[in-house]
């Protein structure tokens, strides 16, 4: 029933329709009308009308700005009969940028329902030309629920994404290549400028391309430390408390799924606080007499880094140790048996046996973990705030790219740069996705472990 | 009984060598323990501290109070907590509802329906998922501001719409707990003349109890733990603060003398109705990701 309506080309529907198809290409819905469709027809036609309206109200003037993305400035002008100066609005080159960018989705919206509608159109002439049922208006409707159900199911989240997703995304792509931005003062009017800034970036001499080459170094060292030690450390403590000898298997696995209940941010926004140089763990350690002087959890590089990680840990173990708990027990017990028949230890069943075993099952899960990392924004940004910060710079030593560009886009308004970086750190993970995803033995041979 | 008293002698007959192992292991886990949940220990603790400040000599209070719950839930002049704690409440109803039928709607449909649009959209979803969330919030920012509701109580409508308008990504994990059903089973209620809408109410909800409770845990959880975009969106609207933007607050300079400790409590006040429901369904929890790990 389906594949009829996907053999209808665009072209065919354009040279063999009738005289109503033909209509449709200026008349939206005049095919499905002229064919027994009438109510869907009107509703098409409406949304042609109210596409029309739009573009000669504001559509088509904003397009024409969209080049330029305004020249007016906001100017002053003395008012004589009040005695004081007015400002006249000039424009606003973010909303000309935003509107125009919404304005461009909403034309594709309409060339999308035009092929549509041509399609249907064409679909209904040929049903009628073979003395087929053309489907009612109700019949639509009862299909709504079943057969293209997922019509009814997905639309509005479709929507959603579109327009809370997509149209911000493209906009903010969009601002990658003009000079948004607080230097020089272009935060209400702005032009395009090109590459420059994806240049800047990039440029290993300039101040702002060794702060980026910085970051992301760290950021992928943070998130191979953070994914991996979690992984084998979480799995380690799940293969512990399961062993058979372990006694209250339940209590021990209570006491660690406890740290995942209470919310990310609270126990993050605790751990922070204890770690201060005048906190819990070094008045402990003080009074304890193990230390003479404050331990630098977040004001040293290096400790604030190895800090970070080990905080990780503390969030993380509990999630892989639930995680990884179901898949452990699914490893086939002969190949156990085996490698103890031939005396292998403990260690070397682990690495020969578990490890190989868990990475071939769990390849997926473990690059969504790494991309996860890459964009924990949480962890970072409430433990050290991305400091230590080194003077002049606006990356600190713990920031990761995202943090790095909250920081430029929130704090700095470096509306331009976070762009750039939004954009490379897309580029960062999908190249780790596709390499990985490539090259994992789940892609290459699915479905044998040996 | 025998069985038990059997294993038992078998646990004594292990060499000594491996139980002094086996203790070990013991007490490695119990440090571990320790490590684990002192941090929890310690912010209930804190929350009962009638010494204020943040900076305290001694890791157990002085002494105990509860004022620091009362003075939580009663003083709205500096910062309003009750007042909070309605807005996240509000917004995580919502958010709950929408994000749930969103989630649950496009994994069905993913998984049990072939149309043309599907294997693209799961491209779309997986490639637009590899972009930092929040790049795009300056933009949401303006595009909410455009349809006028980032000012006063629309502030709300404009959370709930930000939260809940991507849900339809997420959709990994409950298809994969959808794809473990056998579809014999929607054949079996189509055969019996139910529409599609029917198999997906009445066959394929009831059967997926974990991953509906999942769901709605998680959607119902997301305005609590979130405080960026709350942040964002609320800007100095401290009428529509949501309770994560509350206890960030109350952790900056100029309140964390004298709220540090009323944090603490709203912390445990925040965290005990989810880490209830989390230890509850703790079962749940792990078969959906059983299940998205299989599919």
């Amino acid at each position: 029933m389906k594949k009829s309506n996907n053999e209808n080309s665009i072209g065919e529907a354009i040279k063999k329709g009738d005289l109503w198809t033909k209509l449709s290409m200026i008349f939206f819905g005049a095919g499905m009308f002229g064919h027994k469709q009438k109510v869907k027809g009107i509703a098409v036609f409406i949304l042609e009308i109210c596409f029309i309206f739009f573009m000669a109200n504001t559509g088509i003037a904003r397009l024409m700005q969209l080049p330029s993305l305004g020249d007016n400035e906001q100017v002053e002008i003395w008012n004589e009969a009040k005695g004081v100066y007015e400002y006249a609005a000039g424009d606003n080159s973010l909303l000309i940028l935003l509107y125009g960018v919404v304005t461009i989705f909403v034309i594709a919206a309409i060339v999308v329902l035009w092929i549509l509608q041509m399609k249907q159109s064409y679909s209904c002439q040929k049903k009628l030309e073979n003395d087929q049922h053309v489907p009612t208006f109700k019949e639509d409707m009862k299909s709504l629920l079943d057969g293209n159900l997922h019509i009814t199911l997905m639309s509005l989240s479709c929507l959603g994404i579109l327009i809370f997703n997509v149209v911000p995304l493209v906009f903010m792509i969009c601002m990658a290549f003009t000079n948004y931005s607080k230097e020089d003062s272009h935060l209400t009017l702005f032009d395009w400028n090109g590459m420059t800034q994806i240049f800047r970036v990039l440029n290993l001499n300039g101040n702002i391309g060794q702060q980026f080459w910085h970051v992301l170094a760290w950021t992928l060292v943070w998130a191979f430390f953070a994914t991996f030690l979690n992984y084998i450390l979480g799995m380690i403590l799940a293969m512990v408390i399961n062993r058979k000898h372990t006694h209250g298997k339940a209590f021990w696995r209570f006491c660690f799924v406890l740290s995942i209940a209470v919310p990310q941010f609270i126990s993050l926004m605790i751990m922070r606080t204890m770690l201060q140089p005048e906190g819990a763990v070094n008045v402990l350690l003080m009074n304890a007499g193990m230390i003479s002087e404050p331990l630098p959890f977040f004001t040293n590089a290096t400790w604030a880094r190895i800090t970070v990680i080990i905080i990780n840990l503390w969030v993380g173990i509990p999630y892989t140790m639930l995680q990884v708990t179901g898949i452990l027990q699914n490893i086939p017990s002969d190949l156990y048996e085996a490698a103890k028949m031939d005396g292998a230890g403990p260690i070397r069943i682990f690495f020969k046996i578990t490890l190989p075993y868990m990475l071939f099952v769990t390849t997926p899960y473990l690059i969504a973990q790494f991309c996860g990392n890459i964009n924990n924004f949480n962890i970072i940004y409430l433990l050290s705030g991305g400091g230590p910060t080194n003077v002049g710079d606006t990356a600190g030593q713990t920031d990761l790219l995202v943090t790095w560009l909250y920081k430029l886009t929130i704090d700095q308004q470096y509306y331009n740069l976070g762009a750039v970086i939004g954009i490379m750190t897309f580029i960062v993970l999908s190249v780790i996705t596709l390499v990985t995803y490539r090259n994992s033995k789940s892609y290459k041979d699915e479905g044998a472990f040996n | 009984m025998t069985v038990m008293q059997n294993e038992k002698a078998k646990l004594n007959k292990r060499p000594l060598k491996k139980r002094i192992g086996n203790f070990f292991v013991h007490v490695a886990l119990a440090v571990l323990a320790f490590i684990w949940v002192m941090p929890i220990v310690w912010i209930v603790l804190t929350s009962l501290r009638a010494e204020p400040g943040s900076y305290v000599n001694t890791f157990f209070p002085q002494s105990y109070t509860f004022n620091n719950y009362i003075k939580l839930f009663t003083d709205r002049n500096v910062l309003n907590f009750p007042q909070m704690f309605m807005n996240t409440f509000i917004i995580a109803i919502f958010v709950c509802v929408i994000q749930t039928f969103f989630v649950l709607s496009v994994s069905y449909s993913l998984s049990r329906m072939r149309f043309k649009f599907r294997k693209p959209y799961m491209n779309i979803a997986m490639i637009l998922g590899l972009f930092p969330a929040f790049m795009s919030m300056v933009a949401q920012y303006y595009l909410l501001k455009s349809m006028g509701l980032t000012e006063g109580s629309w502030i709300r409508v404009a959370l709930i719409i930000l939260y809940s308008a991507s849900a339809g990504m997420n959709f990994q994990i409950a298809k994969g707990f959808f794809d473990t059903i056998p579809h014999s089973i929607d054949e079996a209620a189509i055969i019996d003349g139910s529409t599609l809408w029917q198999v997906f109410t009445k066959v394929t909800m009831p059967l997926s109890k974990p991953i509906v409770i999942y769901t709605i845990l998680t959607s119902f959880m997301a305005p609590w733990i979130d405080f960026i975009f709350a942040k964002v969106i609320c800007r100095a609207d401290a009428s529509q603060f949501t309770v994560a933007i509350g206890l960030w607050n109350m952790l900056q300079k100029e309140y964390i003398h004298e709220w540090y400790t009323c944090f603490a409590a709203g912390a445990v006040v925040v965290s005990i109705p989810i880490a209830i429901l989390f230890i509850f369904m703790q079962r749940y929890y792990v078969e959906g990701m059983a299940g998205a790990v299989k599919g």
